[in-house]
């Protein structure tokens, strides 16, 4: 063998080394990434399983329709935080919910210069508030002023965590609209406010639509803001200026007590709530299956796409 | 004729300058929200500014005695520091994992997957809160505490203190399984932004998968990585209930993180704990009040400063695929 030929085996040997390596490391890297996935949905899994298997035990009619029983008796039930949170979600829907809307409409429709873009920022920045301060802001101006605890309170705080939602999807889906639908409209000499109801909004109601159920799964679920605005209480609802129960009250007030039956009172409220919010969103994720993008998704998506 | 269409014409341009108004002023809300929150937060803490002054920030007691008033919120402040880097350090690189093997993935696997994940963020924290209370941390006390108590608990300061589940490291790994969905799906979205040529070109250089993160993908979205995972401390951050159920809950001196197996109390555990019992008249809640808005600070800058990372990421995004 000459010299040429044995340098020529001998790169040959490393290179073929070097390749080895690299497709070790390749190797290891996708395992390492692949036991990070799992060990995600680990904690989903086991989520789910222990408020299924622990709540299932825990349900029956008396559960879901009675009021509280004494502390640690294993009589009694959540009647009075399903009513709570079904009201709750209801009223701060109907504050949030118009006002969402139209300041979707605002930037969507009507977005013109500075003051348009620091609109926008502000409502992507108030969606990421601890939902606890908004809690004590609700409690300054309304608690305070009218001096009770109140289901007023409760709704204003959720509704100011549900309406910078509702806005940036609507403004969202607005966007998707082509712009020769508006066009038409304006042919036919019609309102401006008539174009953005009957046309644009009746094309992006999906959207709107999917938007709005996200936020209220995700109201659903607030406790923070819910201890000092509406308190909780053992009784059924008796008015919107007293205090008043909701699921997620309760379940942290059921855990917190150090008795058998209390845990498995809470694990039967935690199933009800997880029914309620899971439900929701798979059924916008079933909607959307037949229609392609996630509303989030394309909400993140766009986050660079502004004018 | 003309009278009649002049009319009409000055109705409808009424209803839409109403219409107008009417959205300008639902734009606006935010910001008198904003403002007014401000106002409020400042105004009713001012008592306890006045009291303690900048002190507030930097003193350790904690004792609403009526005649013995006492506040100080670093306790609470290094409580939710330290809570939310140790959720950042397990969160964040499991994220940008997940992240990266589901922008990879076939969408038939990539698009479950994703949506499984994104299931972890629909869960109300009260839930994560019950089942870190009542089963995780069981375990997590069995399995990993006490063997690394057992080990290192005499030498190493980090794993001293006695283990019982209610501690900064339990709240802090909750805390990580919380802010995963978020990080992972912004990820997701930043990498599915680095632009498919770069991906071949590297791929045709004999890049292998990891090699291809490494040469084409990351360097890309290096940004808007930050951007995500800073969006996740801003969770973090501002996250309460979870928190509360699982930290200890202890106030004052006692509250300064000493090792990870020790109670703490975070800002916002502290507010969820004490508020409704404090009386309006004491120096009590306008110290809770002060705290939230240190809190509400610290969440305003981080978010802004994830917001702005984010966006200029998925801009340069816009212009790769412009051009």
């Amino acid at each position: 063998m000459n010299p040429i030929q044995q340098r020529r085996q001998e790169y040959r040997s490393l290179f073929k080394q070097n390749v080895k390596n690299r497709l070790l490391v390749d190797k290891a890297v996708k395992i390492v990434v692949f036991s990070c996935v799992i060990i995600a949905i680990i904690p989903l899994g086991s989520i789910l399983i222990e408020v299924f298997k622990n709540g299932l035990a825990a349900l029956s009619i008396e559960f879901l329709t009675q009021i509280p029983g004494a502390a640690g008796s294993s009589g009694g039930g959540i009647g009075p935080a399903i009513q709570g949170t079904l009201i709750i979600i209801g009223l701060s829907s109907l504050i949030g919910i118009p006002i969402g809307v139209m300041s979707g409409i605002y930037l969507s429709e009507y977005e013109v210069g500075k003051f348009a873009k620091s609109v926008r920022f502000f409502t992507d920045v108030f969606m990421e508030f601890p939902s606890i301060v908004i809690g004590i802001f609700a409690f300054l101006v309304i608690v305070l002023v009218i001096g009770s605890f109140s289901v007023w309170a409760g709704a204003f705080a959720l509704s100011l965590i549900m309406f910078p939602i509702v806005a940036r999807t609507t403004e969202e889906s607005l966007k998707m609209v082509p712009h020769t639908y508006r066009e038409a409209g304006t042919a036919l000499g019609l309102k401006k406010w008539v174009i953005t109801f009957r046309i644009v909004i009746s094309a992006a109601k999906s959207g709107m639509i999917t938007g709005i159920l996200l936020s209220v799964s995700r109201i659903g679920g607030e406790t923070a803001p819910l201890i000092m605005t509406v308190l909780g209480s053992s009784q059924f609802f008796h008015g919107f200026d007293t205090p008043m129960d909701a699921l997620p009250l309760r379940i942290w007030r059921l855990s917190l007590l150090p008795y058998d039956n209390a845990q498995g009172q809470g694990w039967g409220a935690a199933l009800v709530l997880i029914i309620i919010i899971l439900g929701i969103n798979l059924a916008v994720k079933y909607h959307y299956m037949n229609k392609g993008d996630n509303m989030l998704t394309t909400l993140i998506k766009n986050r660079g796409n502004r004018r | 004729m003309a009278n009649a269409n002049l009319a009409i014409k000055k109705r409808r341009i009424l209803s839409d300058k109403a219409f107008k108004i009417g959205a300008t002023l639902a734009g606006s809300y935010v910001l008198v929200v904003v403002a007014l929150m401000a106002f409020q937060l400042i105004t009713q803490s001012a008592p306890i500014w006045e009291e303690e002054g900048l002190s507030f920030i930097t003193k350790t007691d904690w004792n609403a005695v009526e005649g013995r008033e006492s506040f100080g919120a670093l306790p609470y402040i290094l409580g939710t520091l330290a809570t939310s880097a140790i959720a950042m350090a397990i969160g964040v690189p499991l994220s940008i994992a997940i992240a990266m093997f589901i922008s990879d993935a076939p969408p038939k696997i990539g698009g479950p997957l994703g949506f499984l994940v994104e299931l972890l963020a629909a869960i109300p924290s009260i839930i994560y809160g019950l089942w870190g209370l009542l089963v995780f941390r069981i375990y997590f006390k069995d399995w990993i505490e006490t063997p690394l108590h057992n080990m290192f608990g005499d030498n190493v300061w980090l794993f001293s203190g006695n283990p019982f589940g209610l501690d900064i490291i339990t709240a802090s790994v909750v805390l990580a399984i919380m802010i995963i969905p978020t990080v992972s799906a912004v990820s997701r979205e930043i990498m599915k932004a680095v632009p498919q040529q770069q991906r071949e070109a590297a791929y045709m250089l004999g890049a292998t998968k990891w090699e291809m993160f490494k040469l084409a993908v990351f360097p890309y979205s290096k940004t808007g990585l930050i951007g995500a995972s800073i969006l996740g401390l801003g969770r973090a951050v501002g996250e309460t209930m979870a928190v509360t159920m699982l930290i200890g809950n202890a106030t004052g001196i006692g509250a300064i993180p000493s090792s990870l197996f020790a109670p703490s109390q975070t800002m916002s555990s502290i507010i969820a704990n004490e508020f409704v019992e404090a009386s309006p008249a004491s120096l009590h809640m306008p110290a809770l009040i002060g705290i939230a808005l240190i809190l509400l600070l610290i969440a305003v800058v981080i978010n802004v400063i994830a917001h702005v990372l984010v966006t200029k990421m998925l801009k340069i995004k816009e212009g790769a695929i412009n051009n």
